[in-house]
């Protein structure tokens, strides 16, 4: 048997033997996909090796291959796959395998973390059960021994509860549990080998700075290869020691973290790191140097910056604001806001026995025309229920709310009046697929707004029509087709245009670029960017992302468990963030480039540290 | 949990009330006399026919009819049927042969049909898919008199296997076919929704996770696959037992089967008014049960539902 950590000897992986070869090498490798009776290319001629303790990513954008060409290592495609080429795992050829064979090494050599551990994991089982499977699978124990050892796995991934944890359905876990659970899972049996598909992809910015700070600490511990897939650039910088970036099947770079950040060489690794939304970068050239402001915010030193160099950072942080300030002060908005809430909750109306739900309560925010307003926070804070309730999706529980000068908190949701009100609002929604009908051509969907409205008919809607697709950038003769023949930043884009149409004071996006792939996200955050500055519509802009609203937002308000923490403009949160709430968030955001990020993750501890 | 089904139970007052008030106004409003079934050709003197009312409360307005009715079954007296039987004792004596052919036609469904429609799920396109498909659409078609007169004549007439219909005792043997026919047409609906379920898990993420945990195909699909496939399914299961309990009126005609189905049959060609009510009303209440039965078994499929 393997050195098992797990098995409480004691082991650290300090005293294991120096890595010799590659745990996993893979050469020339190519996936297929039959489909149509042709076969499709996903992964084409594919050579990389991982070693023991070394994290090698994947990155590319959806449809690259990166994660077919990582589950074809385990024989986990579907059955319309042809794989080629050579897996040699510890020097022994993976896909010339027997059925049996294959099953001896998954799970036990070689283990998976997926992507969306809700679905991941079986919900009619507890985790425990599918833990002690796993084990009682690969090791001959006996019952109690299994549960033993699945209680400290369940401990080593630092859930707070294992106990509970063991005897809990997935279901009435949190995300972040429930990826550590399957990571638990995953390292059942000392793995060798751990392949991790997007497993931060889900997760909230502060759990998933848990879930790699996890990592971090299992790979040394348990020295094991990891492949690590992914299409953040941030987590990339975290985790990985060295890169293959892939682009439609082929890997068109690799090298060190350091090579690939530093020097890119591939056009298309440029093009992928210039796309990252990078916080602090914001929209002009004044970076903010986010891990100084948090520093001298919160008077912590860095050992690894010299206290001297932080300081100096510091202060240029503060100077700009400073700067930022004074020029604010001069612009004072003179315009009625266009959004005014005062002391609002909204609450998701009682169903049947389930009680009301109090989503949001004492908010307070104000939205001047022209001014774009970040809403940010984790899943839960209450933010997409703002952002609703200000288009009348929702009522209004107590307070005041005031949309383009009418209190809308005490119309119901079919009124008259309301009505009046949303021809004011326009509204982008997260997913673009499903947010537009199907069976509508997309002029159609662009124009249905006005035509309800009344505002045009005939030839005159067809011209608007027109001239909206052109805004947006997408060709005329797009207009007679479907859905489902654009791509997602496409959809988007009709999207943007149809909450556009009736010109709106007011905008409310939610989450519009959290679907798409970064270079997709980076063309339409630009599109939205040229579209607000040319038709001066003010924009309460929902996000869990912080780079996003870096880039777009003038102000930026911060939710946490249904309040605002913390409200100001984009400088002063970015520069000098106060609540210890938006400075966990904010420290919490990796940085796609390995030094700054380690600057970051030691600031994000002692953060942590002194707030516990 | 228990308040639940504590909760459940009451729904069923209502439901009892406002079926046996449905089922007595349509009794009530069937036309022609009801003494005139209980004498039958040769009729009865006025006195009789007077007597007769008297006794069954026919002279009595509807309301005052229902609520005696109802004073009747609340103290466990569900009166006597046109013949002067008591009908607690008829349906004492028919329901147990109705339970036994449900029972047997509800395990044969639900084995034959899991497991065919599992096993096509797996090989959705092939051979064994198609096939049984068409099968099943055919069992679906073809109405169930057809089925099961032709199953009668070949397997019971001409290959003599079985006895072509069923006597007084109603012995396992003796039902098999008819249990066969009963549950024939639910086994295409339990296989196309197995097949339909499991196309849909198969595909899963958390299938593939048992797989990659190393599971060998066959844990995969009985521990992973088949548990979650069955929620859909136990459902259909339920509402069937509740309908296979309601006595198969023209597969007990078939075959001669003394059960609740020809009874109700009967009561409803003689007229039978209290009869009828008396049978639909405790059929009633065994569907109630078992669809609550079937929400129990549901919420320990899936620990995702839970009652409170």
């Amino acid at each position: 048997m393997s050195t098992q950590v797990i098995g409480g000897t004691g082991d650290t992986g300090a005293d294991l033997p120096a890595p010799q070869g590659p745990v996993l090498e893979v050469r020339n490798l190519s996936v297929d996909f039959g489909v149509d009776k042709k076969w499709v290319p996903a992964a084409i001629d594919l050579n990389y090796e991982v070693r023991a303790g070394e994290v090698l990513a994947i990155v590319g954008e959806s449809g690259s291959g990166k994660s077919a060409s990582s589950m074809s290592l385990l024989g986990l495609l579907p059955s319309n796959s042809r794989v080629t080429g050579e897996v040699l795992l510890n020097g022994k050829s993976v896909l010339t395998m027997s059925a049996a064979r294959l099953r001896q090494i998954r799970g036990n050599d070689v283990a998976v973390i997926f992507q969306e551990p809700m679905t991941a994991l079986n919900p009619v089982y507890t985790v425990g059960f599918q833990i002690i499977e796993t084990l009682r699978l690969h090791n001959e124990i006996s019952p109690d021994e299994a549960k033993q050892r699945a209680l400290r796995l369940l401990q080593m991934v630092e859930l707070p509860d294992p106990d509970k944890a063991f005897r809990s359905y997935p279901h009435q876990l949190s995300g972040g549990q429930r990826q550590r659970a399957m990571i638990a899972q995953s390292l059942s049996c000392d793995p060798k080998l751990l392949i991790a598909d997007e497993p931060t992809t889900a997760l909230d910015v502060t759990v998933q700075a848990e879930i790699l700070d996890l990592m971090r600490n299992l790979r040394t511990k348990l020295n094991s290869a990891i492949v690590l897939i992914t299409h953040d650039m941030g987590v990339v910088a975290d985790l990985a020691d060295r890169i293959a970036v892939m682009r439609q099947g082929r890997i068109v770079e690799t090298g060190t973290a350091e090579q690939i950040f530093r020097n890119p060489q591939h056009e298309y690794t440029k093009a992928l790191l210039a796309a990252v939304p990078h916080l602090g970068q914001g929209a002009g050239d004044d970076d903010v140097d986010i891990t100084a402001a948090l520093a001298a915010a919160t008077h912590t030193e860095l050992q690894t910056v010299d206290p001297g160099e932080l300081e100096r950072r510091a202060h240029d942080v503060l100077a700009q604001l400073e700067e930022v300030e004074q020029e604010a002060s001069h612009a004072t908005p003179g315009a009625a806001p266009v959004l005014e809430l005062i002391d609002v909750a909204i609450e998701y109306p009682k169903q049947g026995r389930v009680p009301a739900f109090r989503a949001v309560e004492d908010a307070n925010l104000t939205v001047y025309p022209g001014q774009v307003i970040g809403l940010v926070g984790e899943s839960g804070s209450g933010k997409t229920t703002i952002g609703r309730a200000a288009v009348g999706l929702l009522p209004v529980a107590a307070g005041s709310m005031k949309v383009v000068g009418t209190d809308i908190s005490g119309f119901r949701p079919t009124s008259k009046e309301l009505a009046k009100v949303r021809r004011h609002v326009g509204m982008v929604f997260q997913d673009p697929s499903s947010s537009l009908n199907p069976r509508l051509p997309i002029g159609e969907s662009i124009g249905e707004p006005m035509y309800l409205a009344g505002e045009a008919k005939g030839g005159e809607l067809q011209k608007r029509i027109e001239a909206l697709l052109d805004q947006v950038e997408l060709p005329r003769a797009y207009r007679n087709r479907y859905p489902h023949e654009l791509s997602g930043g496409q959809k988007q884009r009709v999207g943007i245009a149809r909450a556009l149409s009736l010109k709106p004071k007011l905008m409310v996006a939610d989450e519009p670029t959290s679907a798409l792939d970064v270079s997709v996200q980076a063309k339409v955050l630009e599109l939205f960017q040229n579209l607000q500055r040319e038709l001066g519509f003010a924009c309460l802009f929902v996000t869990h992302d912080l780079a996003v609203v870096d880039v777009l937002a003038d102000y930026i308000c911060v939710m946490q468990r249904g309040r605002i923490v913390e409200q100001g403009a984009r400088d002063q949160i970015l520069r000098n963030p106060q609540n210890p709430y938006t400075q966990r968030l904010l420290a919490a955001v990796p940085l796609p480039d390995p030094e700054k990020q380690r600057e970051r993750r030691e600031l994000r501890a002692k953060l942590l540290a002194t707030t516990d | 949990m228990v308040w639940y089904i504590v909760r459940r139970v009451l729904q069923l007052v209502p439901v009892f009330l406002g079926a046996t008030l449905l089922v007595y106004f349509l009794v009530f409003s069937l036309p022609g006399d009801a003494t005139a079934a209980i004498c039958g050709e040769r009729g009865c003197t006025p006195a009789v026919v007077a007597g007769l009312r008297e006794q069954y409360n026919l002279d009595q307005p509807f309301w005052i009819q229902y609520l005696l009715y109802l004073k009747g079954v609340l103290t466990f007296d569900l009166g006597v049927n046109f013949s002067g039987r008591p009908i607690a004792t008829i349906i004492a004596e028919v329901f147990p042969t109705t339970a036994k052919l449900a029972i047997m036609a509800l395990v044969i469904e639900a084995v034959f049909g899991i497991v065919f429609g599992l096993i096509a799920g797996l090989r959705k396109g092939r051979l064994f898919d198609s096939s049984v498909l068409v099968v099943s659409l055919i069992v679906i078609a073809v109405p169930i008199f057809v089925l099961g007169f032709l199953m009668q004549f070949l397997i019971g007439v001409k290959l003599q296997w079985t006895n072509p219909t069923v006597s007084g005792d109603a012995t396992v043997t003796e039902l098999l076919l008819p249990a066969v026919v009963l549950g024939l047409v639910s086994f295409a609906y339990v296989l196309r929704l197995t097949r339909t379920s499991v196309i849909e898990n198969v595909n899963a993420d958390y299938v593939r996770t048992a797989t990659a945990k190393g599971l060998s195909r066959r844990r995969v699909v009985v521990v992973h696959v088949l548990r979650n496939s069955l929620i859909p399914v136990v459902t259909f299961l339920g509402a069937d037992l509740g309908a296979l309990m309601g006595g198969a009126i023209v597969t007990e005609g078939i075959f001669n089967v003394n059960g609740v189905g020809n009874t109700l049959y009967r009561a409803v060609l003689n007229g039978d008014g209290p009869m009828v009510v008396s049978i639909v009303t405790f059929l009633i209440l065994i569907f109630c049960l078992a669809n609550l039965l079937v929400d129990l078994l549901y919420a320990w499929l899936d620990p995702r539902i839970r009652y409170a």
